[in-house]
Parts: structure tokens; sequence; C-alpha cells
């Protein structure tokens, strides 16, 4: 993957920045050009809070290449309690707690690196709160 | 507009076929349907293919497949909608004959997945690569969160999803170019290794090489190439949010639902009207889902219509008698035209140990992604 997409998801990634919609107070992340629910383009920029509850999961036992190592690792669809839902990984836990309704704080961690001296991928987990 | 119709059909056997290449995939399938209609000569070209240019590193199949099936200078194209390719070059095709611009017109999908690439990381480009692909799921995680989901909304069984398995390898069994001609036990699917919980291995469509061509014309040209004209009534394609986590019910297919009641009020029908269907089971969850987005079972209610039989040869609505994504092989790009050729061969009567009894009208309903494209035709034996 090309660095400078890392670079631009910077804040995405690490600071989990959104957008409120100027419009109807839709909540997207990551930021968009244009509101799917009102498609107004003016939006106020926020931070989504650090937790959320787990709306559906899985457990990946046959991963992709660079993931292979960690399987069996859960990954879940989290809504914070802005309403805005993003996929994680959660972490410190044993996969079979992961259930919907699971409380989960948001930490920073690594996801992934390209090899031995590529780029380290950062992002958010989940972790049980 | 005018009416349209499917005068012939062309398809490879599906399954890991080592000695066929992309190109002569597609020209086999192409010269077969081109022959059954005995045509030399026509106005163009659709491919359906989600990824020559990662599974093969071809891309710009128009002039090559145009070339290779000896038709130069024919307008041909590439279409992409991931593993919803095929379905969208039939529609392509279908409304260049509709609108009179093109009288012959041949619909085709083609994919060589064999032949070494990393095929999980491939598939994965139809997801979003910034929101999801990003935190290590592949594709039966997608499908196995939209399971849990729908487990946890509607209380569907592991049994239920498996039950759908079992089913599509009893259909695939009957079908000769099916890539897994052999049924499977619930125990079988039940105890198959884990991939993505709940979904294991049987759960979920194989890695296939294969093509599919069909031809279109004027419905009132079609006595010149066929004695058995299957007429297109209608054409739905819809688009979902890309990521999963962008949708309101994960369990719950929108696309799937807006392009049927597109299709269906183009063709005039209900779901009461028809006799055989070919859906887009990529993972065993899917066709719950699909069924229950069609309109055929109220949400939650389609593991019970599979349960009872109902979807199964001789159930009041068979489903998938091809064998399915599951069954008879998924060569991605290809697959939403391999479905149109069983419900062809389903509406002239010719499939054989599959064949449902008088069919009349049926349809197909091919989906990209995690259900983020989903296209669907109604055909009508005239």
């Amino acid at each position: 993957m090309p660095s400078p997409r890392y670079w631009r998801e910077i804040p995405t990634r690490y600071r989990l920045e959104a957008g409120r919609c100027k419009g109807c107070g839709k909540v997207v992340y990551p930021a968009r050009l244009v509101c799917p629910s009102c498609e107004k383009t003016d939006f106020e920029p926020m931070q989504l809070s650090r937790k959320g509850t787990v709306v559906t999961y899985t457990v990946i036992h046959v991963g992709p290449d660079d993931f292979q190592m960690e399987a069996p690792y859960p990954l879940a669809i989290v809504e914070t309690p802005e309403g805005a839902r993003l996929m994680v990984q959660i972490a410190d836990c044993d996969p079979a707690d992961v259930k919907p309704g699971m409380e989960v704080a948001l930490e920073f961690r690594k996801i992934n690196a390209e090899g031995h001296s590529g780029i380290i991928c950062y992002g958010h987990k989940g972790v049980p709160a | 507009m005018r009416e349209v119709a499917i005068v012939s059909a062309g398809m490879t056997p599906f399954g890991e076929l080592w000695e066929t290449s992309l190109r002569d995939l597609f020209v086999q399938a192409a010269r077969e349907a081109l022959e059954n209609a005995q045509v030399s000569q026509i106005d163009g070209i659709y491919i359906g293919n989600m990824s020559g240019g990662q599974f093969v590193g071809q891309e710009h199949l128009g002039p090559l497949m145009a070339d290779h099936l000896g038709m130069t200078g024919v307008p041909a194209a590439r279409v992409e909608s991931a593993c919803a390719s095929g379905g969208v070059a039939l529609r392509t095709a279908f409304f260049e004959v509709a609108s009179g611009a093109s009288d012959l017109v041949l619909a085709t999908g083609v994919e060589k997945m064999n032949d070494g690439a990393d095929v999980t990381n491939v598939l994965a480009t139809a997801a979003d690569q910034e929101t999801e692909v990003y935190h290590g799921v592949t594709f039966p995680g997608l499908y196995a969160m939209i399971a849990h989901a729908h487990m946890h909304a509607h209380g569907t069984t592991f049994e239920d999803l498996s039950a759908v398995s079992v089913k599509s390898h009893y259909h695939g069994a009957r079908n000769p170019r099916a890539q897994f001609r052999m049924e499977v036990t619930l125990e079988q699917v039940m105890n198959s290794s884990m991939v993505a919980e709940p979904l294991r291995l049987l759960h979920c469509s194989p890695v296939t090489d294969g093509a599919a061509a069909v031809l279109l014309c004027p419905l009132e040209r079609a006595a010149e190439f066929t004695d058995k004209p299957i007429k297109i009534r209608g054409s739905g394609l819809a688009t979902g949010s890309l990521a999963l986590a962008d949708r309101p019910d994960p369990a719950f297919l929108d696309s799937v639902s807006l392009s049927t009641s597109r299709a269906f009020d183009m063709a005039g029908v209900s779901t009461a009207d028809i006799d055989v269907a070919e859906v887009h089971d990529c993972f065993s969850i899917a066709e719950l889902c699909v069924l229950e987005a069609m309109g055929f079972a109220k949400p939650g209610g389609a593991a019970e219509l599979t349960q009872a039989g109902e979807t199964k040869l001789g159930g009041k609505i068979p489903i998938n008698t091809s064998g399915g994504l599951k069954s008879k092989g998924h060569p991605v790009g290809a697959t939403g035209i391999a479905q149109a050729v069983e419900i062809l061969e389903q509406l002239r009567g010719e499939a054989g140990k599959r064949q449902v009894k008088n069919a009349t009208i049926g349809l197909a309903q091919n989906m990209g992604g995690s259900g983020a494209s989903s296209v669907v035709h109604v055909f009508e034996r005239v």
C-alpha cells in the first residue's frame, strides 16, 4: 500500500476524527465530503469517544497473509455513543467472550506492518471495558 | 424500448481448469453461444470480469477477447461490479439491445482465479480498503458478521446455515458443469474446518475458473436464431453502502430489496409469479438474507423455508437448482451470466435431473461485495 495514503489517513486512524453534519447532525466516520443522510456538505470536525458497543462480530480463523500470525482474532462492528460505527479488532480477551452488546474501550494499537522494515500501520482496537 | 430475448448460451465447466487460460475460457463459452445460434457476426460484446488485472495481470479485456474470438473491430468492453460483474454485463447488453442501438449483443462473464493469485486479498478489494480490509477482514469475515447479526436478530441457527449448503450440494450433484458434483451431509458441513465464525468451509463458495455467455437480440428477431427464446422481462440494479458498518441493519441487504423491486416493477411480476430462482449464495447466510430481502420470506423467515424443503427441487420455490455458487462454483465475474444460463435451461425444459416442472418465469439475482451491489433479472419462456 503506498505511503501517502497512510499519511492522509492519520487523523482518522490516530485521532478517530469524524465529522458532524451541520444539516442533519449525522456523525460520519471517517469524515466525508457529502452527508449520506441529507446530502449537505458542511461538517463540523469532532473526535469520537474512545468507547463503544459491539453490534456484530466474527472470529477470523483463516486471515489474509499479513494477519495470519494473529489468527484466530475477533473483529467487530462497534457503535460509539455518537452513533458512528467502525470495524475494529477486539483484543485482550478470549475470542469466545465477544458478543453483541459487549462494551469496549477503543485503544490506540499497532494493526499491521509492511514486512520487517516497512511502514507500521496504527489504528484502534476494542478492548473489554 | 424494444423487447429483448436471449436466444443461445454457452458455458465452460466450472472448476480448477489448470489447462485453460483466461482468454481461452472466454472463447470457449462465447463460441458455444454463437454456434448454438449459428451466428457469425455480432454488434457488441460485454465481458463481466471482476479482476483480470489482479488474478492474472490482464486488464483491457474488450479488445483482447474480441481478437481471440476472431472479431477484432467489434465493440467490446469489460464491465466491473465485483462479483456482480456478470449480472451487470447482462444488464448493459440488455439495454443496448432494448434501446435499438444494436441487434446482436453477447453478454459474457469470465474469471480465472486459480493461476496463483492471492485470492483472499484480490476478493477483499471489493470491500472498503480504508475502513474494513485495513483491520484484517476477509470476505468470509464480512458475511460471518452478517450471519451473527442475523442469528442475534432472528434466532437463526448454525443448523439453519448448514441446511442451505446441504441443499445446494443436492442440486449441484445433478449439474454436469458444477465444480463439486457431490452431496454433503449436515454433519459434514457442521464439522468442516472453521474459516470465520460461525462460517465453516462448507458454508463458503469455492475458488473457481470458468466462463459463460448468452446472446441477446430483439424479441422480434429471435425466431431467426432459436425455437426457444427466453424473454428478459425486467432488470433492476441497486447499490448499498460499501462498508458493512454503514448499513442500518447488517442482517438486511437493502440493495437486494431495491434491485428486486425495480426488476419486478419493470417485469410486472411479484414473488408469487416466480417458478425458479438463482440467487447469490457466496456464503450460505447470503442465500437466507437474499430470500428475505427479495420477499420470498419475511425477515428471519428464510431458514424455516429452507428447513421445510421449500427451496429444494420439488419445493414451493426451488432456489439455486444449478448448485448455486456453493456447489456449482463461483468464478466471480462469470457468475451472473452462469445464473442466467441455468434459468434459460430451466425455462426451456433442458435442465435434466434438475428440471423444475413447467417453469415459466425465473429470476437471477447477482451480488457484489458484502451486498453493496445487487442486480436482478426476470426471465420468461415465450
